[in-house]
C-alpha cells in the first residue's frame, strides 16, 4: 500500500512523465479509498491552470510598461553596441 | 538597422516587458531579458517579414528568459540540490512518520467573481514569490513555458529525478501558501 506521502510524489510526477503501469495501479487504488490525496490532485491542476491565468494576465495588463528610464537604458546599450 | 531596432522598441519594448514579467517576475530581469532581445535582434539581423515583428522578438525573448532561469538555478551551489531528496526532513511539514498527511488538503472555492479572481491571482503570485528562487524558476520552466522535462534537465544539467524533486516541492510549497492564504470551502 501507498502511504499519502508516496502517493502525492506520483500525482505530482504523473504530470511530468508517464507512470509506469504498477504506479499507475497503486496510485488508482489509493486515491479510491483516500480523500485527502484526491484533493490533492484536484489541487494540482487547479494550481496548473491557476497560473498559466496569472501569467496571462500579467501579459495582458497594458498599465504594466518599461519606464522611461528603462528605455533609455536599453536604448543607449542599442546605441553602444554599434557605433 | 539601429534605427529599426529602436522603432522595435518603441512599438513592443512595453510588450516585451510584459511577457518577461509574467514569466521571471522580477522587473530587473524583465528589462534585462528585453534589452538582450534587442541586442540580439541587432546581432542576427533574420528577420524577414514573414512574421510579424513582434512575434519573431518574442521568439527571441523566450529563449532569453530561458538563459537567465537556468543561470538563476545553476548559480545555486551544488549542495542544495543534493539535499532535494523529498524523502528527507524537508517534507516533516507536510507528513508524519507513517507517511500520512498532516493537514489533510482542503477543497478549494475556486474564484468566480471579477474580484475574487483577482484577489485569488494576487495571493497566487505572492505566493510564487515566496518559493526559492531556483525552485520558483524550475517551476515556471515547466508549468509556464511546458518545456519538456527532458529540456529542463538537458538545460540545468540535473538529473530527472532531482527535476521531479524539485517541481514536487514548488507545487507542495504553493498549494500550502494558497490553502493559509486563500479561503477554503
Amino acid at each position: 500500500m501507498l502511504t499519502c506521502k508516496q502517493a502525492s510524489q506520483l500525482i505530482s510526477q504523473s504530470l511530468d512523465r508517464p507512470l509506469s503501469w504498477s504506479s499507475r495501479l497503486q496510485l488508482r487504488f489509493h486515491l479510491v479509498i483516500c480523500d485527502a490525496c484526491t484533493r490533492f490532485k484536484q489541487q494540482l491542476n487547479q494550481l496548473r491552470s491557476a497560473i498559466q491565468r496569472v501569467t496571462l494576465h500579467t501579459e495582458s495588463d497594458s498599465t504594466i510598461t518599461l519606464s522611461k528610464e528603462a528605455k533609455a537604458r536599453i536604448a543607449s546599450a542599442i546605441d553602444s553596441k554599434h557605433h | 538597422m539601429t534605427q529599426n531596432v529602436n522603432d522595435w522598441l518603441n512599438a513592443h519594448g512595453d510588450y516585451l516587458y510584459r511577457f518577461a514579467l509574467a514569466r521571471l517576475r522580477d522587473p530587473h530581469q524583465a528589462e534585462d531579458a528585453v534589452q538582450e532581445t534587442m541586442l540580439a535582434a541587432i546581432k542576427n539581423n533574420s528577420f524577414e517579414g514573414e512574421s510579424s515583428a513582434r512575434t519573431w522578438l518574442t521568439g527571441i525573448l523566450k529563449h532569453k528568459i530561458i538563459d537567465l532561469q537556468r543561470k538563476q538555478i545553476r548559480e545555486q551551489p551544488l549542495s542544495d540540490l543534493i539535499d532535494l531528496d523529498a524523502s528527507d526532513s524537508s517534507m516533516d511539514d507536510f507528513f508524519d512518520k507513517s507517511g500520512h498527511w498532516i493537514d489533510r488538503p482542503q477543497e478549494w472555492d475556486m474564484p468566480e467573481s471579477a474580484l475574487e479572481q483577482k484577489q485569488f491571482l494576487g495571493i497566487l503570485s505572492e505566493c510564487m514569490d515566496k518559493l526559492p528562487a531556483k525552485l520558483k524558476a524550475i517551476f515556471m520552466m515547466r508549468d509556464v513555458h511546458e518545456l519538456e522535462n527532458e529540456n529542463i534537465c538537458k538545460e540545468l544539467d540535473i538529473t530527472t529525478t532531482n527535476a521531479w524533486v524539485m517541481l514536487y516541492r514548488a507545487r507542495m510549497g504553493l498549494r500550502k501558501c494558497l490553502e493559509l492564504n486563500w479561503v477554503t470551502g
